[in-house]
C-alpha cells in the first residue's frame, strides 16, 4: 500500500535528516511515528502511526479504554510517550513542555476558569502569547462573534449554560490561531438537542478557520457527520482509517463493523468459491456474497451485513433469509426487526416501512444484494 | 393517630431539652465569664453587686498585659503567614504529584497534632537544649506553626482535592508555565482554604497555652501564659475582663473570615456538568 496521509503508516525505520528536511509547508500537521504510550506494565497505545493533513478533521473513535484519549493527550504533551515520535507541523514535539506546544484544548467538561470572566478566560492564551492589549480586545470580541455569543464579555462561566460554556471554551482554544485543535469528548456533558447543534457548530467554525482539528469521541454518530477521516481504535492500535463512507460500507475488521451501525455477522462456511462465492451460514441457509478474492472451499468466513441493507417484500433481491420475527420495534418511517433465523442466529433489520409492520412470532423473508455485503475471514479481517 | 401525634411532639420536646441542655453546658462557663467581667465586685463570683467598667479600665493600664497580648498578636500573625504559606504548597504537592513516599509523608505531616502538646512542647525543648541554643521568639514562632502547619494542610487538601485538575491544564495548554498556571487559576481558587486555614493558624497561635510555657524565651508572656500567672496570684476580675478579650479576638476573627470568605464564594461555580469516564 503506498503511504499517502492520513493512512496508518507501517512502522518503518526514520531517517531523521529526511524527516527534518520535509518540515515545511508540505509537512502533515500531525503525524505520530510508531508511537507507544505505557503506564507501568500497562500499555495503553501501542505502535501507532498516523499522519494527519493541514486542515483536515480527523476523528479517533472507539469504545472506553481504547486509547483515544491518551493519543489526544499525548499531542498536547500531557500524556509522556514511551517510544517513537510525535511531530507537529514537522517539528519533533517530545521534549516540548505544554505550554511550548501550540495547541488548542477543549475538554469534555469544558474546564472554563470559574473565577474569571468569559473575556479573561478567552484572553488567557492570547495574554501568554504577549499580544498587545487591543489587539487582544479585538481577536477576542471576534472569537465570541464566531462561536455566536457577542458580548458575553462580562459574564462569569457559571452565568451560562452548558452548551454555552462549551462554545466559550472552544473560542478560547482558537482564539490565537493554534496549530491544531484537540477536542476531548467535547459534546459528552451537553444534552442531546445541544450535542447536535454544537456538532454542526465546531465542524462550520472547523471550516471556516482551516484549523487542523483532532476529535475524540466514542459516538459513531458523531464521527460520522463530522469527520474527513475516521480513526477506529480499539484495544490501543488503530483498526482502521478512512473516510467515514470508507469505515461504515467496508470496514476492515469484525471490530469496526461491530462498532460502527451493530452490522449482523453470520458465521458460513465456503462452498463454491467465485465471483459470487457461495456460503453456507451455520444458520442452515445458503447466500451468494462478492468477492474479489478466490476463496478455498471449506474456509470459514464471516458475512457481514448491515440490518440497512436488509429488505423485504417486493424490494428482497439477491440473497433470501427466511425467519421468525422475534421482536419489533417501530420508530415510524422504518421498523427495527429482530429476526430468528434458525440455528439460534439472530439477526436485526432495519426496514423502511412498506405496507404493514410485521409482528412478533410471524414469519418474514428478508433479503440483500450479494454486493450489500462483505466477508470477513477467520481471524476477523476483510477479505477484499 | 393521635397516639403517634402525641408521640412524635414529646419526642421533639426531648430534643428540644437535650439540645438547650447542651448549649447551656458549652456556653454557660463563657457567659459566666463575660457576665463577671462587667461585675463590680472585688470578688470575682456571683452575685453581682453592680455594673462596671473597671476591670476593663484596669486592664487597659497593665502593662504586663498590654505586652502579652501585643506579643501574641504578633505571634499569631506570623504564625498565620507562614503556616498558610506551608500548608498550601504542602497541600499541593500531596495533592497533584506522585512521588515516592508520598503516603508516609502525609501522615506525618500531620502527626503534630495527633501528639499531645505537652510531648511536642518537651521535645522541642530538649533539641534546643541538646543544640545548646537560646529560647528565643523565633524559637515560640516554629513552634507554634509546627503546631498550627497539620491543621492548615489538611483544610488545603480538602480544598484542593477539589480543584479538578482540568483546569490546570486547560492553563498550560494556553501558554501558562506551571508557575503561572498555578497563581492564575490553583491558588485563587483555593482562597477559602487560604483564609480558612489562615484564621485556624491564627487561632491556635493566639490560643496555644501548654506548649508556649515551654519555648517562650525568659521574661516573655503571651496572652495565655500572662493569664496562668496572674491566676497563681489571685482570681481577680480582670481575669474576666482579658477572658472576654480573648473570646472577643479569638471568635471574632474567624466570624468576620467567615464573613469575607462568603462573600467570596458567592462568585461560585454552579451548573458544572459531570464528568463521564470514558
Amino acid at each position: 500500500m503506498p503511504e499517502t496521509q492520513d493512512t496508518i503508516a507501517s512502522p518503518r525505520p526514520v531517517s531523521a535528516g529526511a524527516a527534518d528536511a520535509a518540515a515545511g509547508a508540505s509537512s502533515p500537521a500531525v503525524e505520530f511515528r510508531s508511537i507507544e504510550i505505557a503506564y507501568g506494565k500497562f500499555v495503553a497505545v501501542r505502535d501507532f502511526s498516523l499522519s494527519i493533513r493541514k486542515g483536515s478533521f480527523v476523528t479517533l473513535l472507539g469504545p472506553s479504554g481504547c486509547g483515544k484519549t491518551t493519543i489526544l493527550r499525548s499531542i498536547a504533551g500531557l500524556v509522556d510517550i514511551s517510544g517513537g515520535q510525535i511531530m507537529i507541523g514537522g517539528q519533533r514535539v517530545d521534549d516540548v513542555p505544554i505550554y511550548k506546544r501550540n495547541i488548542g484544548l477543549v475538554f469534555q467538561s469544558y474546564a472554563l476558569f470559574p473565577h474569571k470572566t468569559v473575556f479573561d478566560n478567552v484572553a488567557f492564551g492570547l495574554k501568554y502569547r504577549n499580544v498587545p492589549k487591543p489587539e487582544i480586545a479585538r481577536k477576542v470580541s471576534q472569537a465570541l462573534a464566531m462561536v455566536r455569543l457577542p458580548g458575553s464579555e462580562k459574564k462569569l462561566p457559571s452565568q451560562l449554560s452548558g452548551g454555552q460554556q462549551q462554545r466559550i471554551a472552544l473560542a478560547r482554544a482558537i482564539v490565537f490561531e493554534p496549530q491544531v485543535l484537540l477536542l476531548d469528548e467535547p459534546l459528552s456533558a451537553l444534552d442531546a438537542n445541544m450535542r447536535e447543534e454544537m456538532r454542526v457548530e465546531i465542524k462550520k467554525i472547523q471550516k471556516e478557520t482551516g484549523i487542523t482539528a483532532i476529535f475524540v469521541t466514542h459516538d459513531q454518530e458523531e464521527a460520522l457527520s463530522m469527520s474527513d477521516r475516521i480513526v477506529v481504535m480499539n484495544a490501543g492500535s488503530a483498526e482502521q482509517v478512512g473516510t467515514p463512507e470508507e469505515v461504515y460500507e467496508t470496514p476492515a475488521t469484525a471490530f469496526v463493523a461491530d462498532f460502527l451501525g451493530k452490522a449482523n455477522m453470520l458465521a458460513g462456511t465456503v462452498g463454491k468459491p467465485g465471483a459470487a462465492a457461495a456460503i453456507t451460514l451455520a444458520a442452515g441457509q445458503a447466500v451468494n456474497v462478492a468477492s474479489a478474492a478466490r476463496l478455498a472451499p471449506g474456509s470459514k468466513v464471516t458475512v457481514v451485513v448491515r440490518p440497512q441493507k436488509l429488505s423485504t417484500g417486493a424490494a428482497a433481491s439477491g440473497n433470501k433469509l427466511s425467519g421468525r420475527v422475534v421482536s419489533t420495534s417501530y420508530l415510524g418511517g422504518s421498523a427495527i426487526y429482530e429476526i430468528d433465523i434458525g440455528g439460534g442466529v439472530t439477526i436485526r433489520a432495519n426496514m423502511p416501512i412498506s405496507g404493514r409492520v410485521f409482528r412478533e412470532g410471524e414469519a418474514i423473508e428478508v433479503g440483500f444484494d450479494p454486493s450489500d455485503s462483505i466477508l470477513l475471514d477467520e481471524g476477523g479481517r476483510r477479505i477484499s | 393517630m393521635t397516639a403517634r401525634k402525641e408521640e412524635g411532639r414529646w419526642a421533639w420536646r426531648l430534643t428540644g431539652f437535650v439540645t438547650l441542655c447542651v448549649y447551656i453546658f458549652m456556653f454557660a462557663p463563657i457567659l459566666a465569664t463575660v457576665i463577671l467581667s462587667f461585675n463590680a465586685s472585688m470578688f470575682g463570683g456571683f452575685p453581682m453587686t453592680g455594673f462596671s467598667l473597671q476591670w476593663y479600665a484596669k486592664l487597659m493600664n497593665n502593662d504586663a498585659v498590654l505586652s502579652a497580648f501585643r506579643t501574641s498578636l504578633w505571634i499569631a500573625l506570623v504564625t498565620a503567614a507562614i503556616t498558610t504559606a506551608i500548608g498550601v504548597v504542602t497541600a499541593f504537592a500531596l495533592v497533584r504529584f506522585e512521588f515516592p513516599g508520598k503516603q508516609a509523608l502525609s501522615t506525618l505531616v500531620i502527626l503534630p497534632a495527633l501528639v499531645p502538646e505537652t510531648i511536642l512542647g518537651v521535645g522541642l525543648l530538649v533539641l534546643i537544649k541538646a543544640a545548646d541554643q537560646p529560647r528565643t521568639m523565633l524559637l515560640l514562632v516554629l513552634g507554634h506553626i509546627m503546631l498550627a502547619v497539620p491543621y492548615v494542610v489538611l483544610i488545603a487538601q480538602a480544598r484542593m482535592v477539589g480543584i479538578r485538575r482540568v483546569y490546570e491544564e486547560a492553563a498550560l495548554s494556553l501558554g501558562a508555565s506551571r508557575f503561572a498556571s498555578f497563581r492564575e487559576i490553583t491558588l485563587p481558587l483555593l482562597i477559602p482554604a487560604v483564609v480558612g486555614g489562615a484564621l485556624l493558624a491564627f487561632t491556635i497561635s493566639f490560643d496555644n497555652t501548654s506548649a508556649s510555657l515551654f519555648w517562650r524565651p525568659a521574661g516573655v508572656e503571651t496572652m495565655p501564659t500572662q493569664i496562668l500567672s496572674m491566676l497563681k496570684i489571685s482570681i481577680s476580675p480582670e481575669i474576666n475582663a482579658l477572658g472576654t478579650v480573648m473570646i472577643l479576638v479569638t471568635v471574632g476573627i474567624p466570624l468576620l473570615g467567615g464573613l469575607i470568605l462568603q462573600s467570596l464564594t458567592r462568585l461560585k461555580r454552579r451548573g458544572e456538568p459531570k464528568e463521564e469516564t470514558t
